[in-house]
């Protein structure tokens, strides 16, 4: 279970949450919504320990282990995964160096055995085919040039490889075609298991469609400020966030 | 256009200072303030060197600065009218091999590159032990329709001081190509003076350093164009840690009638540590019409979110910046046309960055 408890981050000491709690049972997709500049990324990226993002107070736990405590490499070791809003370009590293690279270094780091060359090229051909990915373009550097629906693809591939078991999804679907959105959704859809959990960040209701969710939440000014079922975000959707925002002075 | 100073190792007035506006970062009047004594003679085994496997012609090594049979100036060096097949260049080799305690060596060379050769030249710089201090000169003539590519790689001790300079004479449809790469010394310079004579002659004068501790390089460069229609590109690519200092000065002149050239230079550096430095002096000094040039300058660092998406992946903070540092480098040596040398260079890489 990802349990985040009274948690409060400061970007530049300017508190972007305060006092967020939050529980994701393993096996459980929950959905996150809310307006912009709620501080959903904010959100991930402090999950994920993003330098800068400072955790001031509050507790966020992973498998009951502190997660506050390790550094980014080391939360991705224990399964933390964020699919980025806005995948970063890496000029000169090519995408499967890259991933293979990723991979590796997070089975050293869990005392595993390496995946071999031969074998990881298998991984991803499987893996690129079923998110209809043209081949080649993984030899081309990291997200260099790649369009958004590319780079958002390419995301949900180093997620099918790295099979991450604590995943955040940061608007993965913004961007996305609707052929491509389905295949997103199904990329995501096969790593749903008893053991992972999942926070699906979006604006879009039309995703939780494809992505069922167990429970949805409101994020607003920092806190969630409603959860429910699925219905909360049909009821979004049609209402808009009016009734969560403070009252403008 | 020769602005530069002549290092005479016996001549204590030839040693520029900071004074001398093209020296400035490099004050070579600061560390060598008199004569040094003349190094000793030294064995070089005839077989080795960075680009032994490579060199299939030519091979001359110099154990400070003198030849097998002990000379310290060769002329005529390099062939002509030699290359059968335009896809086969031909390879030679020239080492610089140094070992001395403090003493100082001097060598000058004349090489040229025939009348539609194609040669790759090796060249490496390679400091064994010591604070010697090496001075290499270098003219190259290419002539009509000849090719060379040049390929330095500098390996000099941390205490050493190492000046080398080439004089660079192209023709009319002649092509240079150079890629220094080097992880610098106490003091170091690679100079490289070209006279582009423009009418379908190319340059393309690329360097890359790599420097640790408190070392320096030096990469000045000065291509003349002096006729209408030449190109000269420019790559230039640095990454300095600790205390280490990065020198870049590159100078295109045009000259008035050199109509029509075009020039393109870049230089970028990464500074990794809180006390490096860089010091980039790029000049497009123009007379002529309807010129193409183009300049850019970057100092910097890494890139903090490109380093935080590595480790979100599971890659140590170690790991991403150093798989960020080589893809940077990496681009000066994909420039690199022949295959065997690039990939001698790129294993020389990443086992000194
Ligand atoms: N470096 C910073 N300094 C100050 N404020 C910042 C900084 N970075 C982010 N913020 C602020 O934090 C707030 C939350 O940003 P965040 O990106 O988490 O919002 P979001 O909910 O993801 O919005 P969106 O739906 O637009 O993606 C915003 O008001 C943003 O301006
Ligand atoms: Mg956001």
């Amino acid at each position: 279970m990802l349990s985040i408890s009274n948690f409060h981050v400061s970007v530049a000491d300017t508190p972007i949450l305060k006092g967020l709690t939050l529980d994701v049972p393993a096996g459980e997709v929950h959905a996150i919504m809310g307006p912009n500049g709620a501080g959903k990324s904010t959100l991930g990226y402090a999950v994920s320990g993003r330098p800068g993002y400072e955790a001031t107070e509050g507790t966020v736990t992973w498998r009951g282990e502190d997660l506050l405590g390790l550094d980014p490499a080391e939360r991705a070791a224990k399964g933390v995964f964020l699919s980025f809003q806005y995948p970063i370009e890496i000029p000169g590293v090519p995408a499967l160096t890259f991933v293979r690279t990723a991979l590796n270094a997070q089975k050293r780091a869990r005392g595993e055995a390496e995946v071999s060359a031969p074998e990881f090229l298998k991984q991803v051909k499987a893996a690129s085919k079923a998110l209809k990915m043209d081949f080649d373009m993984l030899k081309r550097p990291l997200n260099v040039g790649f369009s958004g629906g590319e780079k958002k693809r390419m995301e949900i591939l180093q997620m099918a490889l790295l099979e991450p078991s604590l995943l955040i999804l940061d608007e993965t679907d913004s961007g996305l075609d609707i052929d491509a959105l389905r295949i997103v959704a199904d990329g995501v859809n096969a790593l749903r298991g008893p053991e992972r959990s999942m926070l699906v960040i979006t604006h879009y209701q039309r995703l939780l469609d494809y992505i069922k969710p167990d429970k949805v939440h409101v994020l607003a000014a920092g806190k969630i400020v409603a959860s429910g079922g699925p219905e909360l975000a049909h009821q979004l959707e049609a209402e808009g966030y009016d009734k969560y925002l403070p009252v403008a002075a | 256009m020769n602005l530069a100073t002549r290092i005479d190792l016996n001549d204590v007035s030839s040693f520029p200072s900071r004074r001398v506006e093209q020296w400035k970062y490099t004050d070579v009047r600061r560390y060598l303030r008199e004569v040094p004594a003349a190094a000793e003679r030294i064995d070089v085994e005839v077989d080795g060197g960075p680009f032994r496997a490579l060199c299939t012609n030519e091979y001359q090594t110099f154990g400070n600065g003198r030849t097998h049979e002990g000379d310290n100036l060769l002329k005529g060096f390099g062939r002509k009218g030699l290359t059968v097949r335009p896809d086969a260049p031909l390879l030679d080799a020239i080492r610089f091999v140094s070992d001395s305690a403090f003493g100082g060596w001097q060598a000058s060379l004349g090489y040229t590159v025939g009348p539609n050769d194609h040669v790759v030249l090796l060249e490496s710089y390679e400091g064994r032990a010591g604070a010697y201090i090496a001075n290499a000169a270098i003219n190259f003539v290419v002539l009509e329709g000849g090719r060379l590519d040049r390929i330095v790689l500098a390996d000099d001790t941390a205490e050493a001081i190492s000046i080398s300079r080439a004089d660079v004479t192209l023709s009319e449809g002649s092509e240079f190509n150079q890629t220094i790469l080097t992880t610098g010394a106490k003091l170091q310079r690679f100079e490289t003076n070209v006279t582009h004579p423009g009418h379908g002659a190319t340059v393309r004068a690329d360097g890359l350093y790599a420097l640790t501790g408190d070392r320096h390089a030096d990469l000045t460069s000065i291509v003349t164009h002096a006729g209408p229609d030449g190109q000269t590109s420019q790559l230039i690519k640095g990454v300095v840690r600790d205390t280490a200092r990065g020198v870049f000065q590159g100078k295109i002149v045009v000259e008035r009638g050199a109509d029509g050239t075009d020039a393109r230079m870049g230089h970028h550096a990464l500074i990794l540590s809180d006390r490096g430095e860089v010091d980039a002096k790029p000049e497009l000094i123009i007379y002529a019409d309807d010129v193409q040039c183009a300049h850019g300058n970057t100092v910097g660092n890494l890139d903090e979110s490109a380093l935080f998406y590595m480790q979100q992946r599971g890659l140590s903070a170690e790991e991403a910046r150093a798989l960020l540092t080589r893809a940077f480098l990496f681009e000066v040596v994909d420039r690199i046309e022949h295959e065997g040398a690039r990939e001698e260079v790129r294993t020389w890489l990443m086992e000194s960055s």
